[in-house]
């Protein structure tokens, strides 16, 4: 395909790529068109109406397949035939899925099931059709009746999409779309207006940072491997997206995978490479299929591969699979993954920069690092960095989990406080309990305490506060939440997922996790925190790789901001949150039993008997537990009405 | 070839040599090998190895040292609905521990095992990616989300009645 073929295609759908762009990134030309309504929208964009349903992880999980199926089946009995329906990514509010958007009216229906999808076919999408304000995502209805545009509710309004500009915009199946949504537009700038040290440059100066948790600056890993020597050279995405929370890679890659094939063919032009592989997870079944589609069809319209675009640059793209291994997304780990082998780290220096993959000068970088490229490259450095703080330009995208109401994926702009990520875009904690700590940077992170809140999140203010922006993950704690237990959990990942390669790493976290197994269970003793102290330490300045390095944070951060609870458990053998179970104890008040006996009857090791007390104005005689049988499992005080059986 | 009959039908045999043909010139293709095997006999038997070992001109201690290095690699077959709770941070902090006991409780058997029967096994997984429907188990490609301890037990007892 040459420059004025692409062109072609661009035009072909901007229009209807457009009408799907929240109010605030439209242009004036389609708001118009849009207001106008009806036949002129269809004229010129050839649909009424347009059906965004999430094809994502998340929403297929919940079913949406079976949502476009029933609509499919509903257009067919109605007639209907200038609806499109769109397969997309990932919306981001994956709680409330499957989630369905109608344009233009941006109608926002969350937890479709196929009968709300017939309801809204036959109420809404028939011709002269009214939007079912009752299967509305309920933040987009006012108190009064009223509908907002989503792009105004609090999930939506603070964030600013840049890599995920086109996930839950486009059919990610369709690189036609790709293409009128912006993609392609920055490999053809470059490969017919700049040069190498021009591409560097512009990413050098936008300051741009690995989003894969390190946070190094992108331009300047391109620069050393620009200057390396040699003529084979490779780029490599790391899409082994381990963190267990974190899920924006696999967002981008299902809703927009061209945007990191345009990206690497990029960096292989900058570099001077002609082969780039992608290392997946495995366990990103839809992820996968998705870019298999994605490299064949940009094969087809020649834009990977030999002579892309008519221009002169040859480029290709393999997708390796990973096989569930969390160290592999250690650079040098993944790289000898990708050559076959075990995948355990490689001491650097060399840095791959130098000698990586097949000992070739390699650079990688992480998907959502590859997915702000196009955008740098199409507006500019000084763009992209006028948003974000002093040392962390542009935006971060965010996976909410844990205990937050909107449970999702966010991008909002670098230096935006915890605050408004967790209270106003998460929608604070449910059930009415209060926030303990977030998480942040998986099982190489810390915890952040409610104190810091209103920390501008970047990547130096998250390192200062003991704990780092690792690729994104951030879960939400509240005070259920037992701080040596979540400890123990990371640690429990870290013994299970070190390769065995380094000492420090293989034994320092086993230690770890005995000495943390120890104070869960109440045989803790006040050397313990020395202890741990001291092992952490050395874990940090000796161990071979990353994982080994950063292994301690979770421990160092949580008895940082919560000794106290450490001190608990170790000096009163008590767990505050009441998780740690060795040390709870159930107790039945026998003032409060009336002797109903629903706890004897569900206990599931027969614990409970009865007393022959009989308390003041009750008729029966109360019961008791016999702590040696009790096994803490809390059935007990979930089925006593009257408060009796108390936890301590 | 020999290696095989002990452990497939001579269908797999073919399978696996076809692979192994396919793909023995890429570079580092071992993984995506041993990825088709477990693919077409379900796990990773030693005479499978064998076979891979030998096709590539590669040591048997190559391929066991890969095969034991992966998680998603396995010695032992798998059950016929292979349940995998997903122990990721998301999930644990919503209870996914507690699904995981009633699981077992349910199946009577424990995480990492399956049923003499071989219609079920347990394993846990780090994070499907479907956080948002936390917790998160998968029967099979299946995923069911916002798990309960007593919904689980539910949704293995439908499979149960399937298979009786």
């Amino acid at each position: 395909m040459t420059v004025q073929e692409l062109d072609v295609i661009r035009q072909k759908k901007h229009e209807l790529i457009e009408v799907r762009r929240t109010e605030k990134d439209q242009s004036e030309e389609v708001r118009r068109i849009i207001k106008e309504q009806g036949d002129k929208l269809a004229e010129v964009t050839g649909y009424r109406k347009q059906v965004l349903v999430c094809g994502g992880t998340g929403c297929t999980s919940s079913h949406s397949a079976k949502v476009i199926a029933q609509l499919e089946e509903s257009f067919k009995e109605l007639g209907i035939d200038d609806v499109l329906i769109v397969k997309t990514g990932c919306f981001g509010l994956c709680a409330l899925g499957p989630i369905m958007i109608v344009y233009p009216e941006g109608a926002f229906y969350s937890q479709m099931t196929p009968e709300h999808a017939k309801t809204v076919a036959e109420k809404h999408l028939v011709k002269g059709g009214e939007i079912v304000k009752e299967l509305l995502y309920k933040g987009t209805v006012h108190e009064d009746g009223s509908i907002i545009p989503f792009a105004e509710t609090p999930f939506y309004k603070k964030q600013m999409r840049i890599a995920l500009r086109n996930c839950g915009v486009i059919a990610a199946e369709d690189i036609e779309e790709a293409i009128a949504a912006g993609d392609y537009q920055a490999i053809e700038k470059v490969l017919t207006t700049m040069t190498p040290d021009d591409v560097i440059k512009e990413v050098l100066d936008s300051g741009l940072r690995g989003r894969g948790g390190a946070g190094f600056p992108t331009g300047r890993k391109w620069m050393f491997a620009k200057a390396s020597a040699g003529d084979i050279k490779y780029v490599c995405c790391n899409a082994d997206e381990g963190d267990p929370g974190a899920f924006m890679d696999r967002s981008v890659l299902e809703g927009d995978p061209h945007c990191v094939l345009e990206a690497m063919t990029i960096a292989g032009y900058a570099i001077g490479a002609h082969q780039g592989y992608i290392y997946v997870r495995a366990e990103y079944p839809i992820a996968v299929e998705r870019l298999k589609i994605a490299i064949k069809q940009a094969h087809e319209y020649g834009l990977l591969g030999k002579n892309i675009l008519g221009l002169g640059f040859d480029f290709d793209i393999e997708i390796r699979l990973g096989a569930g291994a969390f160290v592999c997304g250690e650079e040098t780990a993944l790289m000898t993954s990708i050559e076959g082998h075990r995948g355990e780290p490689r001491p650097r220096p060399p840095f791959p920069a130098v000698k990586g993959l097949f000992e070739k000068p390699t650079i990688l970088n992480n998907v959502e690092t590859w997915a702000n490229i196009n955008p740098i490259i199409m507006k500019g450095a000084k763009w992209y960095s006028s948003i974000g703080t002093e040392k962390s330009k542009g935006t971060k995208v965010f996976a909410l989990g844990g205990k937050i109401t909107n449970v999702g994926l966010v991008e909002v702009p670098m230096g935006t406080t915890l605050r408004e990520i967790i209270e106003e875009i998460g929608g604070g904690i449910p059930n009415g309990k209060k926030f303990k700590a977030a998480q942040t940077g998986g099982p190489s992170g810390g915890c952040i305490p409610a104190e810091y809140i209103d920390t501008p999140i970047d990547f130096d203010n998250l390192v200062a506060i003991g704990s780092m922006m690792g690729s994104g993950g951030l879960i939400v704690l509240d005070e259920d939440t037992c701080m040596v237990d979540i400890s123990k959990f990371y640690l429990e990942f870290t013994a299970d997922e070190s390769c065995g390669k380094c000492t420090p790493c293989r034994i320092g976290t086993k230690r770890l996790l005995q000495l943390l197994t120890k104070i869960t269970e109440g045989k803790g003793e006040p050397e313990d925190l020395t202890k741990i102290e001291e092992l952490a330490e050395h874990m940090k300045s000796s161990s071979l790789c990353a994982l080994g390095q950063s292994a301690p944070n979770p421990i160092l951060s949580t008895l940082h901001h919560f000794r106290n609870e450490y001190e608990d458990h170790i000096y009163n053998h008590h767990c505050t949150a009441g998780v740690c179970k060795a040390l709870l104890s159930f107790t039945i008040d026998k003032e409060k039993c009336i002797g109903c006996g629903m706890c004897a009857k569900n206990c599931p090791v027969s614990a409970i008997t009865r007393t022959d007390y009989v308390a003041p104005g009750h008729k029966l005689a109360s019961f008791e537990i016999d702590t040696a049988k009790c096994i803490k499992c809390g059935v007990c005080q979930s089925n006593c009405k009257f408060k009796a059986v108390e936890r301590k | 070839m020999e290696h095989c009959a002990a452990c497939g039908t001579p269908e797999q045999a073919a399978a696996l040599k076809a692979v192994i043909e396919g793909s023995r010139s890429t570079p580092g293709c071992l993984m995506h090998i041993l990825q088709e095997a477990q693919g077409i006999y379900g796990f990773l038997p030693i005479g499978v190895q064998k076979t891979i070992a030998e096709g590539l001109g590669i040591s048997l201690s190559e391929v066991y040292g890969v095969v034991t290095f992966y998680s998603q690699f396995s010695l032992k077959p798998k059950g016929k609905h292979r349940i995998s709770m997903c122990l990721g941070t998301a999930c644990y902090v919503k209870g996914a521990d507690k699904v995981l006991e009633a699981i077992e409780k349910e199946i009577g058997i424990k995480c990492g095992e399956c049923t003499e029967d071989g219609l079920f096994s347990i394993d846990s997984c780090r994070c499907v990616g479907a956080c948002g429907l936390a917790p998160v188990m998968m029967v099979g490609d299946e995923v069911y989300g916002r798990l309960t301890p007593d919904s689980v037990k539910t949704i293995l007892e439908g499979y149960k009645k399937e298979e009786a």
